[in-house]
């Protein structure tokens, strides 16, 4: 099981702001294939991965990384903090 | 050295003095604070900020950290608020502590052109058009680049 986090409007796309899933995915970019092909709500959050982020582990990442080993996974739209 | 990242506001002049006070080790101290922009064409109601709690903070300590490696600080203080905020309020601030006064003034930019894009923070704006998400800007992320090398 993983934790899957959303943030800002991925979470409003998905309607959820967490969720534990059960997934082969070997990684993130797996991961994002599992979801697109769940729900329509999937397929519009991420549309455009240009336009996302991915934490792991609240690290920041990338999407090609490998899920081995991490618990919480966490996609977001760019940061605008300050 | 310190990291909050709270809703309530923050007393400005409070901060910085006490960041200051009784300081014999820097001659210098910057502070920073950024505010609720109110824009006359697009009247803003309200501003959200969403983070992420835990990575929020872990990313505020790594460029912290980062900034302390770079520049003689001998203390450092951020604060971001996160929940609903007007035009007016403030959103957070920076403070740093140098012996020297360019090490100081550094070293607050570099924490803010940071901030700005690698501390997860989220901002939506309410305007009479509607609420919009704010999207991150090109400059922010360019801004990053005169940090690397």
């Amino acid at each position: 099981m993983i934790d899957v986090l959303y943030f800002a409007w991925v979470r409003e796309r998905i309607g959820v702001p967490k969720e534990k899933l059960e997934t082969s995915a070997e990684t993130v970019a797996q991961l994002v294939d599992e979801l697109r092909g769940r729900e329509d709500r999937y397929a519009a959050a991420f549309e455009d991965l240009s336009a996302l982020r991915v934490a792991l582990d609240q690290e920041l990442s990338e999407f090609d990384a490998p899920l081995t080993g991490v618990r919480e996974v966490a996609f977001f739209p760019p940061m605008t903090g300050g | 050295m310190a990291v909050r990242v709270q809703q309530a506001p923050f007393d400005l002049g409070a901060e910085a003095s006490a960041f200051a006070e009784g300081r014999t080790d820097a001659g210098a101290v910057v502070t920073f604070t950024g505010i609720v922009r109110d824009i006359a064409e697009n009247p803003l109601h309200e501003m959200m900020i969403e983070h992420y709690p835990g990575m929020t903070e872990k990313a505020l300590e790594a460029i912290e950290h980062d900034a302390r490696t770079r520049w003689d600080l001998r203390d450092v203080l951020i604060i971001h608020r996160h929940g609903l905020m007007r035009p007016g309020d403030m959103i957070m601030m920076v403070a740093t502590a140098s012996p020297h006064r360019a090490d100081a003034f550094e070293a607050a930019e570099f924490l803010m052109d940071f901030l700005k894009s690698r501390a997860p923070f989220w901002k939506k704006e309410r305007t009479q058009a509607g609420a919009e998400w704010v999207a991150s800007k090109s400059e922010d992320e360019d801004a990053l680049s005169r940090w690397q090398g």
